[in-house]
């Protein structure tokens, strides 16, 4: 089984994130980039796919948000090969636009299996997963929690939950694109030893695909969620807030 | 072959570490007269205890052993190794061994550890708050609390405040009260804020040493750029780590704990204990200033400096203190080993506390005020005993609270 896994690093949260002078991007100097979280459960479920049943693993990722870490994470975890994708972006673009440029890679290389994860925090637009599919004209199925791939079998069992307590298992043909949402087990730790010593040693394939100057969908405004009118934000200490919530119940007549 | 080779993995570590390098090789000289194992307050439920795991690893049987829960047992209390009559290093050596050992066949880990090493990597805090959130225990302090980047001058004492310390609200709280006593004692201290990383110490004994590696690294770095004559410490897992094992990286540092910094200014400090406080303490060795730094003095000379304290020792004490259960990465395996141990450390450590009728047990490590607090709940001893840090009591006696 040979399986590509499209990775993409997003902002990370832990921080707040800080607005540019433009109002169109997030300030750079206020991010530091983490793998998104659905992409490190497609590398898993890639990973134990492996495990089970032999294959290779190759990982991808678009040249922005310091997507090296990410890929030499994902070889000290297992996966065979990786490869990073310099198309002439500056910063993270829409994912029809990535997806174009993944699609026109595995035109040329062959996988029975394309894994990404279904969603990232700073998507602008529709699935990746299901938008590489649309390119290559491949299936694609999105929201996965489990990959069942048996030797020997010509079409693989997905399995995926859906609202009102029912869940389902669907049979796809390979290739095909999967969207995960999360591996049937939690991603796997790396030794930090490990990881550091693939930081010098490992090697990742620079792939140069033309540039791409058309970005379809472009931002027009980023902002802070305003505050409704409606709402009344108190501050205060633990005392203060109380007394306030009490004087609030009393001179509204809410207790009756 | 089996285990000579494996629990001395690491070729670098022996290098980085003392006293792993002083463990290596050496357990052919175990003379299996079981110590260890008897005086391991986890050996109970451990599927081999620790004299036996020695002895299945010069046979060989490295898989049975790894694949066991006893790596994951112990917590770090360091009894056996203070105790081996060969002096082999067996919670400091052979356990963070055997972890690292598991890690590198890329088993899964317990996901509470896994979480707290991964958010040290990535933050370096365990409990993955951002950097920037490093100061905001200091944003309600009453008292200035300078951070080294930002006055850009020499100071007497650089602060590492670490972790517990810094974002538990507990902590945090105490921090505030320390900052108060320092400034009253007219000591010329300052933080590293938001430059400051977990110093280390779980993460290595949990088996992680490129992480330890890293954060002393980088800790180092950020230490090199500024200057000051000493470090005070408020945790003594990150204390014993600055002060025995950063020399061997290159990071050399007159470093203190708060207990034995404030015995030093006594004099200074006794005057300001005003009030009497008219209760009955018993104090609790935390494993790594009491076993791993013999400091046993210091914390008990402030807490007799307190008017109206009256101190009672606890059995156990001092050498055989009861660990409370959380070092060496175990805080973050608590589920793990709730699940396969009859009577948890805390528990046991609140009722020997109890029984000595105290109302007030005392302690000098921010892990433990939460973690007797719950053993205090889960004994029934509510109401009777309450847990307060040393620093909370001479903040109390000098009228701060």
């Amino acid at each position: 089984m040979n399986i590509a896994v499209v990775l993409k690093q997003v902002p990370d949260l832990v921080e707040g994130l800080e607005i540019d002078a433009s109002g169109k991007a997030v300030d750079p100097s206020s991010v530091r980039y983490i793998l998104s979280e659905s992409d490190d459960h497609a590398l898993e479920e890639a990973l134990v796919t492996k495990e089970r049943l032999g294959g290779r693993i190759e990982v991808y990722s678009l040249d922005t948000g310091e997507a090296k870490e990410a890929l030499v994470t994902a070889l000290a975890k297992g996966a065979d090969h990786a490869v990073v994708v310099d198309a002439g972006l500056e910063s993270a673009p829409d994912n029809h636009t990535a997806a174009g440029i993944f699609a026109s890679i595995f035109r040329e290389k062959r996988f029975d299996l394309i894994l990404t994860g279904v969603r990232a925090i700073d998507d602008l637009d529709g699935s990746l997963g299901g938008l590489i599919a649309g390119f290559l004209d491949l299936p694609y199925v999105g929201l996965i929690r489990k990959v069942q791939v048996e030797a020997g079998a010509t079409s693989i069992i997905v399995e995926k939950e859906y609202p009102g307590g029912c869940a389902a298992e669907l049979a796809v043909t390979p290739p095909a694109v999967l969207g995960i949402q999360a591996a049937e087990q939690p991603p796997r730790y790396v030794p930090i030893t490990r990881l550091r010593q693939m930081m010098k040693t490992a090697t990742v394939e620079e792939l140069l695909v033309p540039p791409v100057s058309l970005q379809p969908i472009g931002l027009a405004r980023l902002f802070k969620p305003e505050e409704g009118t409606g709402a009344v934000m108190l501050a205060g200490s633990l005392e203060q807030l109380s007394q306030q919530v009490t004087g609030l119940i009393a001179e509204r007549h809410l207790l009756r | 072959m089996g285990m000579l080779q494996t629990p001395s993995i690491p070729q670098k570590p022996a290098v980085l570490f003392p006293e792993i390098a002083r463990a290596e090789g050496n357990f052919r000289t175990c003379i299996q007269c079981g110590v260890c194992s008897a005086s391991c307050p986890m050996s109970e439920s451990m599927d081999f205890t620790p004299r036996k795991a020695v002895r299945m690893l010069l046979e060989g049987r490295f898989d049975d052993v790894v694949s066991s829960n006893t790596p994951w047992l112990c917590v770090s209390c360091h009894t056996c190794s203070t105790r081996c009559p060969s002096q082999l290093l067996i919670s400091d050596g052979l356990f963070p061994a055997l972890r690292a050992a598991v890690m590198e066949t890329g088993k899964q880990l317990d996901q509470d550890l896994q979480t707290a090493l991964h958010k040290t990597y990535l933050y370096g805090n365990p409990m993955g708050e951002g950097p920037n959130k490093r100061t905001d225990w200091a944003k309600t302090s009453s008292v200035p609390v300078p951070v080294l980047s930002q006055i850009r001058r020499p100071v007497d004492v650089l602060w590492i405040v670490e972790c517990y310390p810094s974002f538990d609200p507990r902590g945090q709280a105490i921090s505030r009260l320390l900052a108060r006593i320092l400034t009253l004692l007219h000591v010329d201290f300052a933080i590293l804020g938001r430059e400051e990383r977990c110093v280390g110490d779980c993460e290595w004994l949990a088996g992680e040493r490129g992480l330890f590696e890293m954060l002393i690294e980088r800790n180092i770095e950020t230490l090199g750029k500024y200057h000051f004559k000493e470090v005070l410490m408020t945790d003594p897992h990150a204390y014993r780590s600055l002060r025995n094992v950063y020399p061997s990286m290159g990071g050399r540092y007159v470093v203190k704990h708060y207990t034995e910094f404030l015995r030093e200014r006594l004099d200074q400090l006794k005057p300001l204990l005003k009030k009497k406080l008219n209760v009955t303490v018993t104090y609790h060795d935390s494993c790594c200033l009491g076993r791993k730094m013999a400091q046993y003095e210091d914390p008990r000379i402030l807490l007799n400096a307190i008017p109206g304290v009256k101190l009672m020792e606890m059995t156990p004490n001092r050498e055989s203190a009861l660990c409370c259960g959380g070092g060496g990465s175990t805080i973050y395996l608590d589920h793990f080993i709730q699940e396969r141990v009859k009577d948890r450390l805390a528990d046991r450590r609140v009722r020997q506390a109890a029984a000595t009728g105290a109302g007030i047990l005392a302690v000098a490590c921010p892990f433990e005020p939460s973690r007797f607090e719950d053993g205090i709940k889960m004994t029934g001893n509510e109401g009777k005993l309450v847990v307060r840090e040393i620093i909370e009591l001479l903040a109390e006696s000098m009228e701060l609270v």
